[in-house]
């Protein structure tokens, strides 16, 4: 079973920027000047009057919108515009608001620790309190059809392309860390079987619970914590200078990985549903408790050892997985806890 | 079946690394009898983590147990990044 492609709807505006910016991704593919300067404006303007630029839904969708340029198809666009000489002008403004909030707010262990091996036993210590996933525990106590439809739409934005993010890093890495990084994206890519492709089997659990697998069918519907997620791994992954951070990040988020999925199997078994929608989760039970030990030693160790100067963006970047994945599943948990919708309200039914 | 690989075993040995606090890591063409006496099958990835703490609820592989075991391993005789001594001259 396969779902037809369908054409991506034009999401919907949050604000001034995303206004701005979806007037020109899908206006004349001649922009007129005008336009982009309403949008450096309205982006100028954000930055500085932003609250909390991770909870920005405008600012977050922006990027969102200008990072799915690199990924696609954002069927919706207008032109030609991934190298867009204005839009990555304006991403970069969003970047840097983007990344001065994270490295404010993202704790990183101090001291540092002086060398790989050092590094290894800080990421086991900084991801040992993700072991007792509250979210994912919930989950199992707590599974609702409503509540578990409603998860797959947030992971949907990432997991709809897993690895991908992580991917641009290959490029970027060279030797063990590189090695490390191929070996876990293969297994993440299926090992040669495209029917073991990690997006492949997600999709599969969306169809399998009545949901659209189509990319970012679901994103007028997911909030600012969701898209900041994703927003973080393509900052990381898509600038060569945090060629650190995306390997600090891949190696958290694979170390934080085996036992919640072990728990978000366990309440889509509790509603009765098969191995169809369950294969994903039990399949990153096995793969991530291989793909923690890859990520911590062979990548983020040799890393540090082989590139000195990364070291501390290794770091930051497996504390900003933590914590912007956390600042996610607490708005998830949160809103369930109060019995209401962790989705934006929109028209369109699920 | 494609990629198939080399029938001799020493052009491609399987590495065994265990690692602290955690897993074996199996890295290579391997088949692993389920239990002794049974049928070898061909594990679904081309580096498995072998379940070392009896936590794992789908041993022989890891499932991360450990980690909630708490789980203690001998202190590792090496550190990541350095030579071993039989790796030659690179400092």
């Amino acid at each position: 079973m396969t779902t037809t492609a369908v054409r991506t709807p034009v999401p919907t505006a949050r604000g001034p920027v995303s206004s701005a910016l979806l007037d020109v991704l899908t206006g004349p593919e001649d922009t007129p000047a005008a336009a982009y300067e309403t949008l450096a404006s309205a982006v100028a303007r954000a930055v500085e009057s932003t609250e909390d630029v991770l909870a920005d839904e405008d600012v977050q969708l922006s990027l969102f919108l200008l990072y799915l340029l690199h990924y696609g198809p954002a069927e919706f666009v207008t032109g030609e515009r991934e190298w867009d000489p204005e839009l990555l002008r304006i991403r970069a403004v969003l970047e840097e608001r983007f990344e001065r909030e994270l490295r404010d707010r993202v704790p990183v262990p101090d001291p540092l620790p002086q060398d790989g091996a050092e590094l290894v036993d800080a990421m086991f210590t900084m991801t040992g309190g993700e072991e007792k996933p509250t979210l994912a525990t919930w989950l199992a106590r707590h599974p609702s059809e409503e509540i578990l439809r409603e998860f797959l739409i947030h992971r949907s934005i990432y997991t709809l392309r897993e690895a991908d993010p992580h991917s641009w890093g290959i490029a970027r890495l060279r030797g063990r860390a590189k090695a490390a990084l191929v070996e876990i994206q293969s297994d993440e890519y299926g090992g040669g079987r495209p029917e073991r492709v990690h997006a492949t089997i997600f999709a599969q659990s969306m169809r399998g619970v009545g949901l659209d697998d189509t990319l970012d069918h679901y994103l007028d519907l997911v909030p600012a914590p969701t898209l900041a997620s994703m927003n973080v791994m393509s900052l990381f992954g898509l600038h060569r200078r945090l060629r650190g951070a995306i390997a600090g990040h891949l190696a958290a988020f694979e170390m934080t990985s085996s036992i919640p999925n072990k728990y978000y199997g366990r309440a889509f078994r509790k509603l009765g549903y098969g191995e169809d929608v369950t294969w994903y989760y039990d399949e990153h039970v096995e793969a991530d408790a291989v793909h923690e030990q890859i990520a911590a030693r062979d990548l983020a160790g040799a890393l540090a050892q082989d590139e000195p100067a990364l070291l501390p963006d290794i770091l930051f970047g497996a504390a900003a997985c933590l914590y912007v994945d956390g600042l996610m599943g607490e708005h998830m948990l949160e809103c369930w806890r109060e019995e209401r919708s962790s989705l934006r309200p929109a028209e369109a039914a699920l | 079946m494609k990629n198939e690989r080399s029938e001799d075993p020493s052009e491609d040995p399987v590495v065994i690394t265990p690692c602290p606090n955690g897993p074996l890591l199996v890295r290579g063409d391997v088949l692993i009898a389920p239990e002794p006496g049974a049928e070898p099958q061909k594990p679904p990835r081309r580096v498995v983590a072998l379940c070392r703490c009896n936590m794992s609820s789908i041993a022989p592989f890891c499932d991360g147990s450990h980690k909630l075991a708490n789980f203690r391993t001998r202190p590792p005789r090496y550190n990541i990044g350095s030579p071993r001594e039989d790796a030659g001259e690179e400092d």
